[in-house]
């Protein structure tokens, strides 16, 4: 019987998608909370994101999981978006595309990985 | 190799001659975004892992004016994100079956957009909740 070499495409689909999913979900209000509302000290109270409050958040065990999701399917979702529109731009990805686009992302994961397993539960 | 040097028209800047490729670039960019916005979260994670002192210098960086324009920008750029992924659901998304009928693309879509804003409420709630 002739094996095929099956495809990985759905892989890397399948966390663009998972990527641009929790982006479109939660991506706007998180950008607000993290990037705007906290820093000025708007809506939220003054002491939402301090150290002792993200480290209980990262140590527990739903809030390891959401942040582990949020940074590396993002990440997944964009380099897999950046390196098909190269093409469109005339750059076709090449290894070093595919090294930046998704190395990085695979990187960025194991670093988030070792850090939240790191802080513990 | 050939020394034949047949005419290839040039592609360059294809996407600007039809206002609908260049909304397609526009959306695809904004994956960019996306990218640099979830870096700066990976950096606070790495900061939060190094200790309090670390953390708190990842926090007075958000507060500079290069990084309130950043956090402006991603968030334009990711709620358009939002706005298209799921207004391409109708073409990304397998056909969704109901009682023999195929939903109708603008339900579809609407319910994307609903479950978007509940989700991000829903979030804004429940940070409010764990923060007082």
């Amino acid at each position: 019987m002739k094996t095929r070499k099956r495809s990985n495409a759905p892989i890397f689909w399948g966390l663009f998608g998972a990527g641009g999913m929790l982006a479109g979900l939660f991506g706007p209000m998180l950008v607000f909370i993290t990037g705007i509302a906290v820093p000025l000290g708007l809506l939220l109270p003054k002491d939402t994101m301090s150290y002792a409050k993200m480290l209980a958040f990262a140590q527990n065990f739903v809030g390891k999981a959401f942040i582990f999701a949020v940074i590396a399917f993002m990440l997944w979702h964009a380099g897999h978006r950046i390196f098909h529109s190269l093409h469109e731009l005339g750059i076709h990805g090449g290894f070093f595309g595919k090294l930046i686009c998704y190395g990085g992302p695979l990187l960025a994961t194991v670093i988030s990985a070792v850090v939240l397993l790191g802080l513990g539960f | 190799m050939s020394k034949r040097k047949p005419y290839v028209r040039s592609m360059d800047g294809w996407w600007k001659k039809n206002p609908y490729y260049v909304e397609y670039m526009i959306h695809e960019g904004t994956a960019l975004f996306v990218a640099a916005y979830a870096i700066t979260l990976l950096v606070g994670l790495v900061r939060l892992g190094q200790g309090e002192a670390a953390w708190n210098g990842w926090l007075e960086a958000l507060k500079s004016p290069l990084s309130l324009v950043c956090h402006v920008a991603f968030l334009v750029a990711i709620a358009y994100h939002a706005f298209t992924w799921f207004k391409l659901f109708p073409l990304t998304m397998p056909p969704i079956m109901v009682g023999g009928k195929r939903l109708e693309p603008g339900v579809v879509v609407g319910s994307g957009w609903t479950a978007a804003i509940v989700a991000a409420l829903a979030l804004l709630g429940l940070v409010w909740r764990i923060a007082a």
